[in-house]
Protein backbone atom coordinates (compact mmCIF):
# COMPACT_ATOMS: atom_id res chain seq x y z
CA UNK A 1 0.00 0.00 0.00
CA UNK A 2 3.02 2.35 0.91
CA UNK A 3 4.95 1.21 -2.28
CA UNK A 4 1.86 2.08 -4.21
CA UNK A 5 1.32 5.35 -2.95
CA UNK A 6 5.41 6.93 -3.03
CA UNK A 7 6.24 5.42 -6.12
CA UNK A 8 4.37 6.93 -9.48
CA UNK A 9 2.24 4.91 -11.38
CA UNK A 10 3.14 3.87 -14.79
CA UNK A 11 0.79 5.52 -17.73
CA UNK A 12 -0.60 1.91 -18.42
CA UNK A 13 -2.22 1.95 -14.66
CA UNK A 14 -3.05 5.60 -14.51
CA UNK A 15 -4.85 6.29 -17.69
CA UNK A 16 -7.32 3.11 -17.28
CA UNK A 17 -7.96 4.27 -13.31
CA UNK A 18 -8.76 7.96 -14.62
CA UNK A 19 -11.22 6.46 -17.35
CA UNK A 20 -12.75 3.92 -14.40
CA UNK A 21 -14.12 7.05 -12.61
CA UNK A 22 -16.44 7.87 -15.91
CA UNK A 23 -18.67 4.73 -15.27
CA UNK A 24 -18.37 4.69 -11.13
CA UNK A 25 -19.99 8.26 -10.99
CA UNK A 26 -22.75 7.22 -13.30
CA UNK A 27 -23.41 4.13 -11.70
CA UNK A 28 -23.32 5.51 -8.06
CA UNK A 29 -26.17 8.19 -8.98
CA UNK A 30 -26.10 8.68 -12.80
CA UNK A 31 -23.60 11.61 -12.89
CA UNK A 32 -21.16 12.77 -14.97
CA UNK A 33 -17.10 13.05 -14.74
CA UNK A 34 -16.25 16.54 -14.53
CA UNK A 35 -14.99 19.03 -12.36
CA UNK A 36 -14.96 22.65 -13.95
CA UNK A 37 -18.58 23.07 -12.55
CA UNK A 38 -17.79 23.17 -9.30
CA UNK A 39 -17.07 25.92 -10.24
CA UNK A 40 -19.94 27.17 -11.11
CA UNK A 41 -21.51 26.03 -8.21
CA UNK A 42 -19.21 27.75 -5.67
CA UNK A 43 -20.06 30.96 -7.69
CA UNK A 44 -23.67 29.91 -7.65
CA UNK A 45 -23.49 29.59 -4.19
CA UNK A 46 -21.56 32.42 -2.88
CA UNK A 47 -21.82 35.26 -5.02
CA UNK A 48 -23.90 38.10 -4.50
CA UNK A 49 -25.81 39.67 -7.81
CA UNK A 50 -26.08 36.74 -9.75
CA UNK A 51 -26.40 36.87 -13.38
CA UNK A 52 -28.22 34.26 -14.87
CA UNK A 53 -26.17 31.26 -15.28
CA UNK A 54 -25.53 31.75 -11.22
CA UNK A 55 -29.45 31.37 -10.41
CA UNK A 56 -30.65 27.86 -10.01
CA UNK A 57 -30.60 25.41 -7.41
CA UNK A 58 -26.70 24.59 -6.40
CA UNK A 59 -27.76 22.11 -3.87
CA UNK A 60 -29.96 19.81 -5.69
CA UNK A 61 -27.47 19.58 -9.03
CA UNK A 62 -24.09 20.30 -7.42
CA UNK A 63 -24.10 19.54 -3.76
CA UNK A 64 -22.53 16.28 -5.29
CA UNK A 65 -19.92 17.62 -7.45
CA UNK A 66 -18.88 19.72 -4.68
CA UNK A 67 -17.59 16.87 -2.65
CA UNK A 68 -16.13 15.49 -4.94
CA UNK A 69 -13.85 18.17 -4.85
CA UNK A 70 -13.86 18.64 -1.60
CA UNK A 71 -12.12 15.05 -1.83
CA UNK A 72 -9.65 15.56 -4.62
CA UNK A 73 -7.98 18.12 -2.20
CA UNK A 74 -8.34 16.10 0.52
CA UNK A 75 -7.14 13.08 -1.24
CA UNK A 76 -3.93 15.44 -2.53
CA UNK A 77 -3.17 15.03 1.39
CA UNK A 78 -3.30 11.77 1.78
CA UNK A 79 -1.12 11.22 -1.17
CA UNK A 80 1.46 13.79 -0.37
CA UNK A 81 1.69 13.05 3.26
CA UNK A 82 2.27 8.92 2.41
CA UNK A 83 3.79 9.51 -0.77
CA UNK A 84 6.15 11.72 0.86
CA UNK A 85 8.65 14.25 -0.93
CA UNK A 86 8.12 13.61 -4.97
CA UNK A 87 10.49 15.01 -7.81
CA UNK A 88 9.04 14.67 -10.94
CA UNK A 89 11.51 12.49 -13.45
CA UNK A 90 10.64 14.47 -16.83
CA UNK A 91 12.08 14.16 -20.12
CA UNK A 92 15.60 15.56 -20.54
CA UNK A 93 15.20 17.38 -23.02
CA UNK A 94 12.02 19.06 -21.78
CA UNK A 95 14.54 19.61 -18.34
CA UNK A 96 17.10 21.68 -21.03
CA UNK A 97 14.51 23.61 -22.60
CA UNK A 98 12.95 24.61 -19.30
CA UNK A 99 16.68 25.08 -18.08
CA UNK A 100 16.96 27.99 -20.78
CA UNK A 101 14.19 29.48 -20.10
CA UNK A 102 15.15 30.09 -16.54
CA UNK A 103 13.54 27.49 -14.30
CA UNK A 104 16.11 26.17 -12.10
CA UNK A 105 14.51 24.32 -9.31
CA UNK A 106 13.45 20.76 -10.48
CA UNK A 107 11.82 19.86 -7.21
CA UNK A 108 8.58 19.43 -6.14
CA UNK A 109 5.46 19.16 -8.16
CA UNK A 110 5.56 23.14 -9.79
CA UNK A 111 8.67 25.15 -10.04
CA UNK A 112 8.93 27.29 -6.66
CA UNK A 113 10.22 30.16 -8.75
CA UNK A 114 6.83 30.44 -10.03
CA UNK A 115 4.70 28.48 -8.38
CA UNK A 116 4.85 30.21 -4.53
CA UNK A 117 3.46 33.24 -2.58
CA UNK A 118 6.36 35.09 -2.85
CA UNK A 119 6.84 34.40 -6.58
CA UNK A 120 3.17 35.80 -6.56
CA UNK A 121 4.50 39.71 -6.95
CA UNK A 122 6.69 38.74 -9.82
CA UNK A 123 5.57 38.87 -13.40
CA UNK A 124 5.87 35.65 -14.52
CA UNK A 125 3.95 34.19 -11.32
CA UNK A 126 1.13 36.48 -11.59
CA UNK A 127 0.75 35.56 -15.38
CA UNK A 128 1.05 31.74 -14.33
CA UNK A 129 -1.05 31.70 -11.27
CA UNK A 130 -3.57 34.69 -11.71
CA UNK A 131 -3.99 35.45 -15.26
CA UNK A 132 -3.43 31.56 -16.10
CA UNK A 133 -6.34 30.64 -13.27
CA UNK A 134 -8.45 33.27 -14.81
CA UNK A 135 -8.31 31.64 -17.70
CA UNK A 136 -9.02 28.44 -16.75
CA UNK A 137 -11.90 29.80 -15.31
CA UNK A 138 -13.50 31.92 -17.99
CA UNK A 139 -12.30 29.11 -20.77
CA UNK A 140 -14.36 26.15 -18.94
CA UNK A 141 -17.22 27.95 -18.21
CA UNK A 142 -16.93 29.28 -22.28
CA UNK A 143 -16.07 25.52 -23.40
CA UNK A 144 -18.87 23.64 -20.76
CA UNK A 145 -15.99 21.83 -19.35
CA UNK A 146 -12.47 20.76 -18.72
CA UNK A 147 -10.34 17.70 -19.43
CA UNK A 148 -12.11 15.88 -17.43
CA UNK A 149 -15.55 16.64 -18.30
CA UNK A 150 -14.92 17.08 -22.31
CA UNK A 151 -11.28 15.13 -22.82
CA UNK A 152 -12.45 12.57 -21.00
CA UNK A 153 -16.22 11.96 -20.07
CA UNK A 154 -17.98 13.23 -23.32
CA UNK A 155 -15.24 12.41 -25.84
CA UNK A 156 -15.80 8.32 -24.64
CA UNK A 157 -19.62 8.99 -25.37
CA UNK A 158 -17.73 10.07 -29.03
CA UNK A 159 -19.77 13.60 -28.89
CA UNK A 160 -18.35 16.11 -31.77
CA UNK A 161 -18.47 18.93 -29.27
CA UNK A 162 -15.87 17.64 -27.14
CA UNK A 163 -13.81 16.94 -29.89
CA UNK A 164 -13.47 20.18 -31.09
CA UNK A 165 -13.24 21.73 -27.35
CA UNK A 166 -9.80 19.51 -26.72
CA UNK A 167 -8.29 20.02 -30.34
CA UNK A 168 -9.07 23.72 -28.62
CA UNK A 169 -7.52 22.87 -25.17
CA UNK A 170 -4.64 21.78 -27.36
CA UNK A 171 -4.31 24.84 -29.62
CA UNK A 172 -4.47 27.22 -26.92
CA UNK A 173 -1.79 25.15 -24.52
CA UNK A 174 0.89 24.78 -27.95
CA UNK A 175 -0.05 28.83 -27.94
CA UNK A 176 1.03 29.23 -24.11
CA UNK A 177 3.72 27.24 -23.88
CA UNK A 178 5.70 27.94 -27.33
CA UNK A 179 4.73 31.93 -27.54
CA UNK A 180 3.63 32.77 -24.56
CA UNK A 181 5.99 30.78 -21.76
CA UNK A 182 9.41 32.13 -23.55
CA UNK A 183 8.48 35.69 -22.73
CA UNK A 184 6.58 35.08 -19.60
CA UNK A 185 9.38 33.08 -18.09
CA UNK A 186 12.72 34.71 -19.19
CA UNK B 1 -58.11 4.07 7.93
CA UNK B 2 -56.03 4.16 5.10
CA UNK B 3 -56.05 7.82 5.41
CA UNK B 4 -54.69 7.78 8.71
CA UNK B 5 -51.51 5.17 7.79
CA UNK B 6 -50.71 7.21 4.47
CA UNK B 7 -48.73 9.95 6.27
CA UNK B 8 -46.62 7.19 8.21
CA UNK B 9 -45.66 5.47 4.90
CA UNK B 10 -44.90 8.91 3.20
CA UNK B 11 -42.47 9.69 5.76
CA UNK B 12 -40.88 6.12 5.33
CA UNK B 13 -40.08 6.37 1.44
CA UNK B 14 -38.82 10.14 2.03
CA UNK B 15 -36.77 8.99 5.09
CA UNK B 16 -35.31 6.10 2.56
CA UNK B 17 -34.97 8.66 0.02
CA UNK B 18 -32.89 10.77 2.01
CA UNK B 19 -30.58 8.12 3.62
CA UNK B 20 -30.46 7.07 -0.66
CA UNK B 21 -29.04 10.51 -0.68
CA UNK B 22 -26.68 10.73 1.74
CA UNK B 23 -25.14 7.34 0.85
CA UNK B 24 -24.13 8.76 -3.11
CA UNK B 25 -22.80 12.34 -1.45
CA UNK B 26 -20.86 10.33 0.99
CA UNK B 27 -19.61 7.79 -2.43
CA UNK B 28 -18.94 10.85 -4.33
CA UNK B 29 -16.96 12.61 -1.36
CA UNK B 30 -14.91 9.09 -1.01
CA UNK B 31 -14.23 8.79 -5.25
CA UNK B 32 -12.83 12.35 -5.02
CA UNK B 33 -10.52 11.83 -2.12
CA UNK B 34 -9.29 8.51 -4.56
CA UNK B 35 -9.36 10.39 -7.55
CA UNK B 36 -6.89 13.15 -6.25
CA UNK B 37 -4.50 10.38 -5.01
CA UNK B 38 -4.94 9.32 -8.40
CA UNK B 39 -4.04 12.83 -10.25
CA UNK B 40 -0.96 13.12 -7.37
CA UNK B 41 0.44 9.63 -8.15
CA UNK B 42 -0.37 9.84 -12.11
CA UNK B 43 1.73 12.69 -12.03
CA UNK B 44 -0.45 14.78 -14.15
CA UNK B 45 -1.32 17.56 -11.73
CA UNK B 46 2.37 18.27 -12.27
CA UNK B 47 3.86 21.42 -14.63
CA UNK B 48 6.26 19.70 -15.13
CA UNK B 49 4.45 17.36 -16.58
CA UNK B 50 2.16 19.43 -18.77
CA UNK B 51 5.05 21.19 -20.36
CA UNK B 52 6.66 17.93 -21.55
CA UNK B 53 3.38 17.16 -23.22
CA UNK B 54 3.22 20.14 -24.73
CA UNK B 55 6.57 19.96 -26.32
CA UNK B 56 6.21 17.07 -27.38
CA UNK B 57 8.68 15.51 -25.39
CA UNK B 58 7.50 12.52 -23.79
CA UNK B 59 4.44 10.05 -24.61
CA UNK B 60 3.31 9.53 -21.01
CA UNK B 61 1.07 12.61 -20.97
CA UNK B 62 -0.63 11.21 -24.55
CA UNK B 63 -0.65 7.68 -23.61
CA UNK B 64 -2.41 8.39 -20.00
CA UNK B 65 -5.36 10.28 -21.99
CA UNK B 66 -5.61 7.36 -24.64
CA UNK B 67 -5.44 5.00 -22.40
CA UNK B 68 -8.17 6.94 -19.76
CA UNK B 69 -10.50 8.05 -22.67
CA UNK B 70 -10.43 4.23 -24.24
CA UNK B 71 -11.05 2.43 -20.60
CA UNK B 72 -14.19 5.35 -20.03
CA UNK B 73 -15.56 4.61 -24.04
CA UNK B 74 -15.93 1.04 -23.45
CA UNK B 75 -17.55 1.46 -20.26
CA UNK B 76 -19.66 3.80 -21.30
CA UNK B 77 -20.85 1.75 -24.64
CA UNK B 78 -21.23 -1.58 -21.85
CA UNK B 79 -23.35 0.64 -20.20
CA UNK B 80 -25.52 1.84 -22.61
CA UNK B 81 -25.79 -1.71 -24.28
CA UNK B 82 -27.03 -3.32 -21.09
CA UNK B 83 -29.22 -0.42 -20.05
CA UNK B 84 -27.76 -0.39 -16.80
CA UNK B 85 -29.42 1.56 -13.90
CA UNK B 86 -26.98 3.95 -11.44
CA UNK B 87 -27.47 2.03 -7.98
CA UNK B 88 -29.46 4.49 -6.70
CA UNK B 89 -32.18 3.51 -9.74
CA UNK B 90 -31.72 6.55 -11.84
CA UNK B 91 -31.57 5.90 -15.61
CA UNK B 92 -28.16 6.52 -16.94
CA UNK B 93 -27.61 8.64 -19.82
CA UNK B 94 -25.34 11.12 -21.07
CA UNK B 95 -27.03 14.54 -22.38
CA UNK B 96 -25.70 15.47 -25.84
CA UNK B 97 -23.58 18.68 -25.57
CA UNK B 98 -25.31 20.89 -28.06
CA UNK B 99 -23.21 21.69 -31.21
CA UNK B 100 -24.90 25.04 -32.01
CA UNK B 101 -22.20 26.44 -34.12
CA UNK B 102 -19.26 24.99 -32.41
CA UNK B 103 -17.92 28.47 -31.41
CA UNK B 104 -17.71 27.75 -27.72
CA UNK B 105 -15.84 24.69 -27.92
CA UNK B 106 -13.52 26.40 -30.34
CA UNK B 107 -12.48 29.40 -28.48
CA UNK B 108 -13.67 28.29 -24.95
CA UNK B 109 -11.67 25.02 -25.35
CA UNK B 110 -8.57 27.21 -26.67
CA UNK B 111 -8.97 30.19 -23.86
CA UNK B 112 -8.72 27.31 -21.53
CA UNK B 113 -5.76 25.40 -23.08
CA UNK B 114 -4.25 29.07 -22.69
CA UNK B 115 -4.61 28.64 -18.76
CA UNK B 116 -4.07 24.80 -18.42
CA UNK B 117 0.24 25.50 -19.91
CA UNK B 118 0.37 28.51 -17.80
CA UNK B 119 -0.89 27.68 -14.48
CA UNK B 120 0.34 23.96 -15.74
CA UNK B 121 -3.17 22.57 -14.24
CA UNK B 122 -6.74 21.51 -15.23
CA UNK B 123 -9.51 22.55 -12.45
CA UNK B 124 -8.96 18.77 -10.84
CA UNK B 125 -5.34 19.42 -10.48
CA UNK B 126 -5.93 22.83 -9.03
CA UNK B 127 -7.34 21.39 -5.98
CA UNK B 128 -5.62 18.12 -5.76
CA UNK B 129 -2.21 20.66 -5.64
CA UNK B 130 -3.43 22.65 -2.88
CA UNK B 131 -4.05 19.18 -0.75
CA UNK B 132 -0.06 18.51 -2.08
CA UNK B 133 0.85 21.96 -0.33
CA UNK B 134 1.09 24.09 -3.27
CA UNK B 135 -1.14 26.35 -1.47
CA UNK B 136 -0.54 29.55 -3.68
CA UNK B 137 -2.93 27.33 -5.95
CA UNK B 138 -5.99 28.59 -4.02
CA UNK B 139 -4.87 32.41 -5.60
CA UNK B 140 -5.66 30.36 -9.27
CA UNK B 141 -8.77 28.90 -8.02
CA UNK B 142 -10.00 32.14 -7.00
CA UNK B 143 -8.90 34.01 -10.15
CA UNK B 144 -10.64 30.69 -11.76
CA UNK B 145 -13.97 31.44 -9.77
CA UNK B 146 -13.64 35.24 -10.66
CA UNK B 147 -13.44 34.02 -14.94
CA UNK B 148 -16.45 31.72 -14.13
CA UNK B 149 -18.44 34.73 -13.06
CA UNK B 150 -17.02 36.58 -16.05
CA UNK B 151 -18.10 34.27 -18.26
CA UNK B 152 -21.59 34.19 -16.59
CA UNK B 153 -21.81 38.17 -16.97
CA UNK B 154 -20.80 38.24 -20.58
CA UNK B 155 -22.72 35.23 -21.68
CA UNK B 156 -25.68 36.78 -23.62
CA UNK B 157 -23.22 39.03 -25.37
CA UNK B 158 -20.53 35.66 -26.80
CA UNK B 159 -21.57 33.62 -29.97
CA UNK B 160 -21.94 30.46 -29.01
Amino acid sequence: MIAFLSNPWPWYVAGPVIGLFVPLLLLVDGKLFGVSSSLRHVCAAVLPGKPDYLRYDWKRTGLWNLLFVAGIFVGGVIAAHWGGHRDIAIADSTRIALTKLGIHDFSGLAPREVFSWPALLSLKGFISVVVGGFLVGFGTAYAGGCTSGHAISVLADLQVASLIAVVGFFVGGLLATHLILPLVLR
Amino acid sequence: MTMSTQPATDQSTSGQVHRQAAGALLAYFLLGICFGVTLTQSEVLSWFRIQEMFRFQSPRMYEIIAAAVMVAAAAVAVIKRLRLRALSGEPISIPPKSLGYGVRYAVGGTIFGLGWALTGACPGPLFALVGNGVTVMIVAIISALAGTWLYGLLRAKLPH
